[in-house]
């Protein structure tokens, strides 16, 4: 399968500033990358790389197959959607209006502007001018917008913030829908977890480099986290806070809890041994999350690369 | 095209919507009509004095507001899509940025033109039904080159509008440039012209020339010394005569003084930044 985004060696500068450094990245068909990092990292440089808004200081950048920068932007346009990070869309304009001129703009059959309306459930308010819109239903119109024109390729830079939790979800099922038909989605967020259930990969980035990319699973497994397990029961707390091994580390929570933390590779024997402990009543099994990949992987940065560069 | 005309039938809707064009025509009627009617109050009557007095206050009424409402109109075109985010949006549509701001000319311009149109052209009306003994087809001639002028002036500043607006990064600082630009043409101009008209003492052949720099005095000259009977009232132009100021001459470089600072601000957007 092509790949559908192909970063090799890029590098953006700005005078001294470094936004990205040699970035090595690739994306295929159908799959959903979500872009973490701190403010600065490097996410919206590699967004705006893509969308041929910035072009490489160094390296090659091909977007379904040609330069974003280049005589194949036009044709690339018309197949990828963006939702940018901040946008308030024309106040006077009504939700229809709005959406059926970024149609008239991108060339694409205009019939599509109700389907999709009702589709981010906006239905019932095109006909209502955009102020009288919350939060939430501003962000679904731009979700709309990107979707204009069915897209093979979608960008969203910070999609979820300001949303309730159900609309985060609404939001997310809405992503998975569109991968199901082929489309790739490449998102950014900060709000880690709740991105982890719908992603396929995630490209980890700190002071314009990349500093880990790959599935949940390979982030685990790179970062061997130890991953918490957490065991109940009546006499849990005497049993169990002496391990051999010295890896683990047993903390006891409260009279008749207690959370271990245990290397990947010894998880299963201490399991058999819980199992094995009269007792004990439940066991649960926490493995890192997102956020704690997250922690680690970016621990390395110094100070200044992790605040708030622009 | 297809994409310059989409552009130019949103901006025109806006300005429907958020009833630019009707406050526009609204003022501008409003007062050509107590201009009209007052025209004799300077020297104690009231009532409809003469057709060239009123059509030189009517001009000189345009002179202060039609650059201000075209600045004031226009001067948030791009600052305030990026300020909006919208910009960024539309930068990743496939159209070029020439289409965006020509698009936006457009509209911004067809919005300008009907307000003036229907503003003056109401104003006209009522003279024409009001007045006593107002000659109409003077009427007529003087009221059309005194609106379409007026458009064209207010392209000028337009685009200057433009020019101030893909220049900078805050919607505030545009509007304090826009603000700077009219007092500079519309005020210290015809002072500084003044001074060096007054100190100068012989050889001042070149001075009138220096009226060409002005879009505004481009205007007046056009107005003022295109109609005849206004030719007492014509103030600082009358410096200016002869064949090189001929309306028709003094059009063109007026339709320049559109195309360059439009020009300016096409290359300008085009090559920054996103």
């Amino acid at each position: 399968m092509t790949a559908v985004i192909d970063f090799q060696g890029v590098t953006r500068r700005d005078g001294d500033l470094v936004r990205l450094d040699a970035l090595d990245l690739e994306v295929s068909e159908g799959e959903v990358l979500a872009l973490l990092g701190h403010n600065g990292a490097g996410k919206t440089t590699t967004m705006h790389l893509i969308l041929g808004l910035l072009s490489p200081s160094e390296g090659r950048v091909a977007v379904l197959g040609g330069a974003p920068d280049g005589a194949h932007a036009e044709t690339l346009r018309r197949r990828l959607g963006y939702l940018p990070e901040n946008v308030s869309f024309y106040a006077q304009l009504s939700g229809r209006e709005v959406l059926d001129y970024f149609a008239r703009l991108k060339r694409v059959d205009r019939g599509q502007v109700d389907e999709l309306l009702d589709r981010v459930g906006l239905g019932h308010a095109a006909r209502r001018r955009v102020k009288t819109y919350s939060k939430g239903m501003r962000q679904r119109l731009g979700l709309a917008q990107a979707l204009l024109g069915d897209p093979r390729l979608l960008l969203l830079d910070e999609p979820t913030t300001g949303l309730d939790p159900a609309a985060t979800r609404d939001f997310y099922d809405t992503v998975r829908g569109l991968r199901e038909r082929g489309c790739t989605v490449l998102l950014s967020s900060h709000v880690l977890p709740g991105v982890e259930p719908y992603i396929d990969r995630a490209l980890i980035l700190g002071g314009g480099r990349r500093l880990a990319l790959g599935s949940l699973d390979d982030l685990r497994q790179l970062a061997a986290l130890p991953l918490t397990v957490r065991a109940r029961g009546r006499s849990a707390e005497a049993d169990l806070t002496h391990w051999d091994d010295p890896r683990i580390a047993a903390t006891a929570v409260n009279g008749h809890e207690v959370a271990l933390s245990v290397p990947p590779d010894a998880k299963l024997a201490v399991l058999r041994r819980l199992t094995g402990t009269a007792g004990v009543e439940d066991i649960e099994l926490l493995p890192p999350t997102l956020e704690h990949l997250y922690t680690h992987f970016s621990a390395g940065l110094s100070p200044e690369q992790r605040g708030d560069a622009q | 095209m297809n994409a310059i005309l989409t552009i130019a039938g949103k901006e025109f809707r806006d300005g429907l919507r958020n009833r630019w064009v009707l406050a526009i025509a609204l003022v501008l009627a409003f007062l050509a009509v107590g201009i009209a009617w007052f025209g004799a109050a300077a020297s104690g009557g009231l009532g409809f004095t003469s057709l060239a007095t009123t059509l030189v206050s009517l001009a000189t009424l345009a002179v202060f507001l039609i650059p201000l409402i075209a600045l004031l109109l226009a001067y948030d075109a791009v600052v305030g899509e990026q300020e909006a985010g919208t910009l960024l949006l539309l930068l990743t549509y496939p159209i070029s940025r020439t289409q965006l701001l020509l698009g936006k000319f457009l509209g911004h311009g067809l919005i300008l033109g009907a307000a003036t149109a229907l503003g003056f052209g109401v104003a006209g009306g009522v003279i024409a039904v009001g007045a006593e003994g107002v000659p109409l087809g003077e009427l007529a001639a003087g009221m059309g080159l005194l609106i379409g002028s007026s458009i064209l002036l207010g392209w000028v500043f337009i685009a200057f509008a433009y020019l101030i607006s893909v220049w900078v990064t805050e919607k505030a600082r545009a509007a304090g440039l826009a603000l700077v630009v009219w007092f500079l043409f519309v005020l210290v101009f015809d002072l500084g012209l003044l001074a060096l008209l007054v100190s100068v003492k012989q050889g001042g052949d070149w001075l009138p020339w220096l009226l060409l720099l002005n879009p505004i005095e481009c205007f007046r000259l056009i107005n003022l010394a295109g109609f005849e009977a206004a030719r007492d009232y014509s103030g600082l132009t009358s410096i200016a005569e002869g064949g090189a100021f001929r309306p028709a001459v003094v059009t063109t470089i007026l339709v320049a003084w559109v195309l360059v600072p439009l020009g300016l601000a096409l290359l300008r957007f085009r090559r920054r930044a996103a």
